[in-house]
């Protein structure tokens, strides 16, 4: 990947060149190569950046994915036994990779189709639009470790507000964080409360859409059910499609909140001396970006099987990452 | 709001004055403003309630917060005033602030020129560092942390300080590149050409005619990096975990409650005052905020 600001100098001249235009005249190639100079210029900040933060560190996971190393000792080369190690061996591989997948098909599902409501109720909304806006969208600022911590309070099972009230009204009270049919669920309650990004993009979405076709969806007796069939959800699909994409990449690095709720929950919430074991209540809130710190930083600094972890991660990103840069999905704009 | 109001005068096609359709017309319209009306009081109820309670139990004894009554007995404002008396917490404050302050100052200075390059600058290989951007933008830190940890630590050796975490934002973040980027498109060639007929360079041209214009992006960059810094637990809690002077609020806040043996009541008081800087920032700047929302997912 580091080369591509090499390739990007280079490929200049052989492009034209296939485009079999007429030779590029003196002076016009002197302002081109001068207009890349410019370009590289103003970009060399980002450049560096690119090469020490990115392209770097990620061959550097794939050398270290094929070592032993501790972090100590100087790494040795053990071929691809971290591999079979995390894929076949480690206890935890398997239970993260499937509760990644489960909040990444549940949390974003959810997510996208509360978002949608809640846009598309806020636009509805007349008296007190303002107040309305606010207090739907304040949720999605709370900093996420202080909105967890918050929830592991509410929800507690034993002590919290939600339980003493639902108890009161007779109906059942679940464990929530400290159950491990319920942790999860309780962690897609959190998504939900910090809805606030995605109700602005419907939002603008949904205000986007034209009014005449709605004028003409009445004249041609369209119900509310089709017109939001026919009218709104053909005109909003791109940002539908943007939604599930980013929302699915977000959900893979689902990591803090689910972290958090599992130390407060467990109670062995850690000094920086106490480790507490991760994946409280029962493995249930495991995620692999935490596989990627136990096995790194935590348990037993196997740097290798971290490694590899790491790149499981990275191939499951860029395959969502690639379906955004396809033309159709915008990310790329106008060029 | 206008929008909404144009748009129901078109659904619904009004009959003449004073006709029985007229009256039902009227009637279905009341109906509706109190179906909507009501979904939205039960959702604010949805978002408002859990900051109701954590409010109201940072306001109660430390007994108290165990029972079931949701309203305090006495109300213990001394709360806000204890936790400050929690080691570390005015530390962590003065880090979080610090960390926010030069992370957002570094990203903001350090994106605005590449993404000027990449809206306005033809030049070959735009497409493909661009794909670059949106890759970096996209990829989860865990993927790239176990090497960046090694090179802090064992190479520079300046993990338990806030560089590891402030120094990698001076060479541009991606997605504030991404945001400035796709705002920068919106400006039409025209008004660059023109400060060159004037005389400008590439770099005056920026200073003197484009900052100016891009105004709401920098500052919705700046919101955004600002909480991003604020929020980060994850950077910290590789970089800062080994040194409690340098934590941050958003990682000393977890180890709190063990700290003080379940002090709900501190714990909610922290957990409030740790918010508040973000929904105060919010409030000031509203509007360059939604801006900047609606634009990263609708102008694309």
């Amino acid at each position: 990947m580091s080369s591509t600001t090499a390739e990007t100098g280079l490929s200049s001249t052989p492009s034209r060149a296939r485009a079999g235009k007429p030779p590029v005249a003196p002076a016009l190639k002197r302002k081109r190569r001068r207009e890349l100079r410019v370009a590289l210029a103003f970009l060399s900040p980002w450049l560096i950046g690119f090469v020490l933060f990115f392209a770097y560190p990620l061959i550097s996971t794939v050398y270290f994915s094929f070592m032993h190393y501790d972090g100590y000792n100087p790494p040795n080369f053990v071929g691809t036994k971290n591999w079979t190690y995390v894929l076949t061996e480690n206890p935890y591989f398997w239970t993260a990779m499937r509760n990644t997948l489960w909040l990444v098909l549940v949390m974003v599902t959810l997510r996208v189709i509360f978002g949608l409501g809640i846009g598309m109720l806020i636009t509805k909304i007349k008296t007190g639009a303002g107040f309305f806006r606010t207090a739907f969208y304040l949720p999605y600022l709370a900093p996420p470790v202080a909105a967890t911590i918050g929830f592991a309070f509410l929800l507690n099972p034993g002590t919290g507000p939600v339980n003493h009230v639902l108890g009161q009204l007779g109906l059942p009270q679940p464990g929530w964080f400290n159950d491990p049919n319920w942790s999860k669920p309780s962690l897609v309650l959190l998504a939900l409360w910090g809805i606030g990004d995605l109700m602005v993009i419907f939002m603008a979405a949904l205000l986007d859409v034209p009014t005449d076709q709605y004028e003409a969806a009445n004249l041609d007796g369209a119900g509310p059910f089709q017109r939001f069939r026919y009218v709104t959800l053909p005109n909003i699909m791109p940002i539908i499609m943007f939604a599930v994409v980013t929302g699915v990449i977000q959900t893979l690095q689902y990591y803090t909140q689910a972290m958090v709720a599992g130390q407060v929950a467990s109670g062995t919430l850690s000094g920086s001396g106490q480790n507490y074991f991760p994946g409280y209540p029962n493995g249930s809130t495991w995620t692999v970006p935490q596989l990627v710190y136990n096995l790194g930083f935590q348990s037993n600094d196997d740097i290798g099987s971290a490694c590899v972890v790491s790149l499981v991660l990275f191939v499951l990103a860029m395959a969502f990452t690639s379906l955004l840069m396809r033309r159709r999905a915008g990310l790329m704009g106008d060029d | 709001m206008s929008d909404t109001l144009t748009l129901d005068a078109a659904t619904s096609v009004a009959p003449a004055p004073r006709t029985a359709a007229h009256r039902r017309f009227v009637r279905q319209r009341r109906l509706n403003w109190i179906a909507v009306h009501s979904l939205g009081i039960a959702a604010a109820l949805f978002f408002l309630l859990p900051f109701v309670f954590l409010f109201l139990t940072s306001l109660m004894s430390d007994d108290q917060t165990l029972g079931a009554s949701i309203w305090p007995q006495h109300f213990e404002w001394s709360n806000y005033v204890n936790v400050f008396k929690v080691p570390g917490f005015t530390d962590w404050w003065k880090n979080s602030i610090e960390y926010s302050v030069i992370g957002t100052v570094l990203t903001v200075a350090s994106s605005i020129p590449a993404a000027y390059a990449l809206a306005k600058f033809r030049f070959p290989g735009r497409r493909v560092a661009m794909m670059a951007v949106i890759s970096m933008m996209m990829l989860p830190p865990q993927v790239i942390i176990v090497p960046m940890y090694l090179l802090w630590t064992n190479q520079l050796h300046l993990t338990g300080t806030i560089w590891p975490l402030v120094i990698p934002m001076a060479f541009g973040d991606a997605f504030s590149i991404f945001l400035l980027r796709q705002f920068l498109l919106t400006i039409p060639k025209e008004y660059l050409d023109a400060a060159k007929v004037d005389g400008c360079g590439e770099f005056r041209t920026l200073t003197r005619v484009v900052l100016p214009m891009i105004k709401p992006a920098i500052s919705a960059v700046a919101l955004f990096q600002f909480f991003y810094c604020w929020n980060d637990f994850f950077g910290p809690q590789i970089y800062l975990a080994q040194n409690p002077n340098a934590w941050t609020v958003s990682y000393g806040l977890q180890t709190f409650h063990s700290a003080h043996h379940t002090d709900w009541n501190l714990t909610m008081a922290a957990t409030l005052l740790v918010m508040a800087p973000v929904i105060i920032v919010f409030f000031f700047a509203q509007k360059a905020f939604i801006e900047g929302v609606t634009l990263t997912g609708v102008k694309g």
